[in-house]
């Protein structure tokens, strides 16, 4: 059994591959109106909880590009995520770092860590695949848990937002919430360039029939292996950026639950789409803020929507607004 | 008394021991979501939830029956694995045509809500259950003390082990669980009522999580996050086993359960990661798992 099938599965809500050639140009359009929604969006929200939201937006389309276009699923992307925020915090607090360079080295240190993991993972497919980064996300986590680095159960707390190369101090919410739209933009673009380069369809060919893929004779490991990089890097990307912004880094960062909303963030919005993941990220993240005061209940909501994501809407909303207007988003 | 590297025998010995209970868990719990997978091809995600659930039936048969430790024994898993039917026939049987990771992903749904429900209801303090008296006290055996209970918990574990291993392997019902595990639409093809077959088996598999909560209720407290984590490390635990053989799970659970009970005599801080780190291991040396078949 390998993971091909989850292409094929999604009934509909497919990718660029057939309509790419034909018309890419509504991308265009639709990345300008989301950067004027990022510039006009704090006149309105409460920009922290936007900057939640892009944080969690970026996370979701790095697993995206792993689950949706490398049809490979890690149950285990708060590894990258919290460990990054673990380091970046560490980075600007005890190092003195500026935040662009505290950030810088989140995102380091989670593409040598998923180097690292994905070199392990991809050696099985499937359901152990999901085991694996699962497993190994939650060795991440007891190491977090006992090493002095973290601050175990109290995390890196207070950590200072610093002024941006040396010069631009970020302790405004606002100011702040443009440095992170920004890198959020900047991101999301990585993403739809990946996708949309040649190296993004042999990743959807290995996706939708791996053994075809070998027989035309790419070495599918090694793209499984530079996707799985790219996404924990972009993964580890958001989780610096969570650090600063929050100025913590916690254990609830790499605890599995993470790993879980991320996936359940991805699912709401539409595997395999370019939107998807922000759409669903913004949705969670609302669910929770604007949930807060049902406290417990909040776990079981999400579980309640993970079921009926999964039995109903295994599209998700981007996937179906996508097969409305006939094209991909 | 002799000393091992600064160790002494009950220490070595009591760790050993507890290494054998949570071994006990590992191979129940692996059984049945090896049994799972190999019908369904699913990761039946909800399996620590069931566990757990196992222990809170015991607890609340107790509680507001009166119904004591044996009856529960059986009583529990029955309960929990007619719920286990019913989330077979209400969503799985569903799933069936869409990829096996939904699977994945609706069980872990469930066991969110299933987790966050006994959360909201009974906290997550923990509830006492009391070991039951014709199992009460230990016997002293020389070079260490051994609870009664406990030497229970691995006896039931085996047995229930070595039961579930003769069914499959040695009766009729076993024959066509292996078949169908092998080519199911065959099967189906010779007469034999397939859907229900799998309704059965992810029923049992779930029963067995329950029985393992049940045995597991007086040694631990009986708490809505205990099958949370525990099933990460069985997740770690079937990797290493690789799924492809009954007796393989049941012996990767028992021994990875002991070297878990090492690593706590000898490096403490290591031994909440040491199964993980098997497992990497096991993947840079024989990826398919050590009884698994390479796919």
């Amino acid at each position: 059994m390998t993971t091909h099938d989850i292409a094929t599965s999604r009934d509909g809500a497919d990718d660029t591959a057939g309509t790419a050639t034909r018309s890419p140009w509504h991308y265009g359009v639709l990345f300008v109106a989301l950067a004027g929604v990022l510039l006009v969006a704090p006149q309105f929200l409460y920009p922290v909880f936007l900057m939640k939201v892009l944080c969690f937006g970026l996370f979701a389309a790095a697993l995206n590009l792993l689950l949706g276009y490398g049809g490979l699923l890690s149950f285990g992307h708060a590894a990258y995520f919290g460990f990054a925020s673990y380091v970046s915090a560490h980075a600007a607090k005890v190092w003195g770092l500026t935040p662009e360079l505290a950030i810088l080295s989140g995102t380091g240190a989670a593409v040598v860590l998923g180097a690292i993991f994905g070199a392990l993972a991809i050696r099985r497919q499937g359901i152990y695949f999901a085991m694996i980064t699962l497993a190994l996300s939650q060795l991440v986590f007891f190491v977090s848990l006992q090493s002095p680095f973290t601050g175990g159960e109290d995390g890196i707390q207070s950590v200072p937002r610093g002024q941006l190369f040396g010069i631009l101090p970020l302790a405004d919410d606002r100011t702040l919430y443009y440095v992170v739209a920004t890198i959020f933009l900047l991101g999301f673009l990585l993403i739809f360039r990946i996708i949309h380069s040649p190296f993004g369809q042999v990743l959807r060919a290995i996706r939708d029939n791996e053994p075809r893929a070998i027989s035309l004779g790419y070495r599918t490991t090694q793209y499984k292996l530079a996707v799985f990089v790219l996404s924990a890097g972009i993964a580890g990307l958001a989780g610096s950026m969570k650090a600063i912004v929050f100025q913590l880094a916690s254990l609830t960062d790499v605890h599995w639950t993470m790993s879980g909303e991320v996936v359940l963030m991805t699912l709401v919005g539409g595997m395999g789409t370019i939107f998807g993941p922000l759409i669903g990220a913004a949705v969670v993240v609302s669910m929770q803020n604007y949930l807060a005061t049902f406290g417990a209940w909040v776990p079981i909501i999400q579980g309640v929507v993970f079921v009926i994501c999964v039995m109903l809407f295994r599209e998700g909303i981007i996937g179906v607004l996508s097969r409305w207007v006939k094209r991909p988003l | 008394m002799f000393e091992l590297l600064g160790v002494s025998p009950q220490v070595l010995f009591g760790q050993l021991l507890l290494g054998l209970i949570n071994g006990s868990f590992y191979a129940v719990l692996s059984l049945g979501l090896a049994i799972i997978f190999g019908l369904l091809n699913i990761i039946n995600f909800a399996h620590g939830a069931q566990y757990m659930m196992g222990a809170f039936v015991a607890w609340m048969l107790l509680q507001y029956a009166g119904i004591g430790y044996w009856w529960a024994l059986l009583i529990a898993p029955v309960l929990v694995g007619v719920t286990g039917i019913v989330i077979e026939r209400l969503f799985l049987s569903r799933l069936q045509n869409v990829d096996h990771l939904y699977g994945l992903l609706l069980t872990f749904g469930l066991a969110l809500i299933i987790q966050g429900v006994f959360r909201n209801q009974y906290g997550v303090s923990g509830l006492p259950y009391g070991i039951p008296p014709e199992l009460a006290g230990g016997r002293n055996l020389g070079f260490m003390f051994l609870p009664n209970y406990r030497a229970w918990v691995v006896l039931a574990a085996l047995v229930a082990c070595i039961a579930t291993w003769l069914v499959i392997e040695r009766t009729r019902l076993g024959a066509y669980l292996r078949a169908a595990t092998e080519n199911a639409p065959l099967v189906g093809a010779f007469g034999i009522n397939v859907p229900l077959l799998v309704t059965v088996t992810y029923g049992f598999g779930v029963a067995l999580a329950a029985f393992a909560g049940v045995l597991a209720a007086p040694i631990y407290a009986v708490n809505p996050n205990m099958g949370a984590d525990l099933i990460i490390v069985v997740f770690a635990v079937v990797v290493i086993g690789g799924m492809g053989s009954i007796l393989g799970s049941i012996i990767t659970g028992f021994s990875l359960g002991l070297i878990e009970g090492l690593t706590k005599v000898f490096y403490p801080e290591a031994s909440s990661t040491v199964i993980f780190v098997i497992m990497i291991l096991v993947l840079l040396v024989k990826p398919a798992g050590l009884f698994g078949r390479a796919a």
